[in-house]
């Protein structure tokens, strides 16, 4: 009668403090270059090493460059950030996959992608999208600094047990409907605090039927809600996309990693703390118009006449204004939300046989190296580059502008990424979230536009 | 940075805003640098809301109200939500503030700011509507948390409720300890765990 989050986390528990939190054991820590330098200096300040350093796998992805990787950084404060985390990880030993090297890449797009990250792991990293690797049927969870240093000196870092929320979506999602208008379905109805405490899973028949991928990107934004992380039960999708991955397991050691991988899935009678029931026929094609991904809507909807002043007044918006054919002035393709093949599967999809706005600029940004490969592999570079459109090199990009890619001020994204908070593409950028189908839509007529309105073959 | 808590008397800085995400509290341009020093952040505390954009104080926020000061930061729901910087918690802890009170707090941030000696604080909404509006229409009114009793006072009105804090965290909190430092006295735990191991 245990839940599959219950499962997991209870088999990590080292042991419980009373009246406290329990001192659970992680698998896998992951870091980036911005999270981590302070953790490295405590552990440097305390005279201790990591404990188990084998299962530490860092690579930059936050300030790394979207063009000429191949020369130095031009910030000089990027530029030593990046620098910092290569001494730290030779120093410490840690496996470090530098930019512009074939395994580089977002750190949550690499992790699943190499099969790092694996069915019944804790996988933690200074970071919040770290729940993205809950769709592999993981617990995955954000942390602060403090508690990386806590794991790479301890292999265990301190937390109070969430509660367990399902998220039940049956049915079947419309054309034009992705994954990413699921989870901004999901944060409108819950609020972006609704989730606060609980770990979720999603689960019913409309989660079954996503992708990998589409599962990745829905984990991913669990965060938004507020929740300490999402996961899905491990099914044949999953064993599917692992099997023959680099650290995915081999041969006969595969053969019982699934069968162990089969048992990890909610018992009939598991009881949650909470559970939500939603039908996939009633998610549109979604939009924000705020400032918190919470304030979302449908593509072809009408801003709320009770929306708070500061957040309209910020993006330039009035309540009952209704966004369709607003204009548009970039849109970015990428980020640990949607930067997969599969995204960029669907970008092209829209945009064949277009031509990217004149009124547009367009940040196309794969997750990865290898997400990269796939692009070309597919020869969906070729589809983009006759529509006007150019591949940038792997990195988190203006998901949250750390690096050259930022957004000015006062003017409109329509973003794959994960965030529309004040500032958070470039001082004064208006984020507007959505998929890479709405996306593409708006990249080739230049305004919001409902993508199911495209004579386009939506998969 | 490790103190000791016992009993806090402050006034507040009252910032009556529901969802503040990290992003607000030190913005991204911000996390380049790789020294955890508090001041830097501190500085660059609600840096876009704090300054206009010639980086001039905007005298309309909260912040740069010569009336208000304190060790206690005011809040609405949702306190730190967004990204895990911990990062935000150095440049309120940087700004001077000891405790934050909110109507409730994102659970990252929550950690983050426990973890570098910043009380949070979650209250009723009756009870932080109450703080709100005392400190609004006083803003030398005073607060008091006191830790060992795991309470918090609004002394203008004599009001008070008791708040949430594992024993744990209590005593680190008390004795300016950290989990790092509980962590690495316990080894042969984690070892004996690793070698009983089944997946």
């Amino acid at each position: 009668m245990n839940t599959l989050f219950d499962k997991i986390w209870d088999a990590h528990v080292v042991q419980k403090i009373e009246d406290g939190p329990e001192q659970l054991y992680i698998d896998r820590l992951y870091c980036h270059e911005v999270t981590s330098p302070q953790a490295f200096d405590g552990l440097r300040e305390r005279g201790v090493r990591c404990f188990r350093p084998e299962s530490i796998i860092c690579m930059p992805d936050h300030n790394t460059p979207t063009q000429d990787q191949d020369k130095p950084v031009s910030n000089p404060v990027s530029r030593a950030q990046l620098e910092t985390l290569e001494k730290n990880c030779r120093e410490f030993g840690l496996t470090y996959y530098g930019m512009n090297t074939p395994d580089n890449g977002i750190i949550h797009v690499v992790g699943p992608e190499k099969g790092l990250s694996l069915p019944g792991m804790t996988i933690v990293c200074g970071d919040s999208h770290t729940s993205t690797h809950g769709a592999v049927g993981a617990v995955a969870f954000g942390i602060g600094t403090s508690e990386v240093e806590m794991v790479m000196a301890s292999q265990c870092i301190l937390q109070q047990k969430p509660g367990t929320m399902r998220i039940s979506i049956d049915g079947r999602l419309g054309k034009g409907v992705t994954a990413k208008d699921m989870a901004l379905y999901l944060m409108m109805k819950l609020t972006t605090g609704g989730a606060t405490g609980y770990f979720v899973e999603y689960a019913g028949s409309a989660v079954r039927a996503l992708s990998m991928e589409g599962r990745l990107t829905l984990c991913n934004l669990s965060i938004e809600m507020g929740a300490r992380g999402g996961l899905v039960a491990p099914d044949e999708t999953t064993f599917e996309y692992l099997k023959g991955r680099q650290y995915a397991p081999k041969g006969e050691d595969w053969d019982k990693a699934v069968e162990y991988w089969k048992t990890l899935k909610s018992d009939e009678d598991a009881v949650f703390d909470r559970e939500l029931h939603f039908n996939a026929e009633d998610i549109p094609p979604m939009i924000t118009y705020g400032t918190n991904p919470g304030m979302g809507m449908a593509v072809d909807g009408c801003i709320p006449m009770s929306s708070p002043s500061k957040p309209l007044d910020y993006m330039g918006f009035r309540p009952g204004q209704k966004l369709l054919g607003h204009p548009v002035d970039y849109v970015f393709l990428g980020a640990c939300t949607n930067g997969r093949i599969e995204d960029f599967r669907a970008f092209a999809s829209v945009v064949k046989g277009r031509k990217k706005a004149g009124n547009v600029t367009a940040w196309l940004v794969p997750g990865s190296w290898a997400v990269d490969r796939a692009i070309r592999e597919e020869h969906l570079d070729e589809v983009l580059e006759d529509a006007g459109f150019e591949l940038r090199q792997p990195g988190c990009s203006a998901c949250l502008a750390m690096n050259d890619d930022k957004i000015p001020a006062g003017k409109y994204s329509v973003s794959t990424s994960n965030r529309n908070f004040e500032g958070r593409q470039g001082q004064g950028a208006r984020t507007i979230l959505a998929s890479p189908y709405t996306a593409a839509a708006a990249a080739v007529t230049g305004v919001i536009t409902d993508p199911r309105t495209l004579d386009v073959d939506f998969k | 940075m490790k103190q000791k808590f016992e009993i806090i008397r402050s006034s507040c800085v009252p910032l009556k805003l529901d969802n503040i995400d990290t992003d607000q509290i030190i913005p991204a341009r911000f996390l380049k640098s790789t020294t955890r020093d508090e001041k830097f952040y501190g500085d660059n505390l609600f840096r876009d809301w704090r300054y206009l954009p010639d980086g001039t104080p905007d005298p309309s926020f909260v912040l740069n109200d010569p009336r208000y000061g304190g060790e206690i930061l005011l809040a609405g729901q949702n306190f730190g939500s967004g990204s895990s910087r911990e990062h935000a918690a150095w440049a309120i802890a940087g700004y001077g503030f000891r405790v934050v009170i909110a109507g409730s707090f994102a659970d990252i941030h929550r950690n983050n700011e426990l973890n570098n000696f910043v009380l949070p604080v979650a209250v009723s909404e009756p009870f932080l509507s109450e703080l709100f509006d005392t400190v609004l229409a006083d803003p030398s009114a005073m607060v008091e948390v006191n830790v060992p009793e795991q309470k918090v006072t609004n002394l203008a009105t004599g009001r008070s409720e008791t708040f949430e804090l594992n024993s744990f965290k209590k005593y680190c909190l008390m004795n300016a300890m950290d989990d790092i430092d509980y962590l690495l006295a316990h080894k042969s735990e984690i070892e004996k765990y690793e070698a009983g191991r089944l997946h």
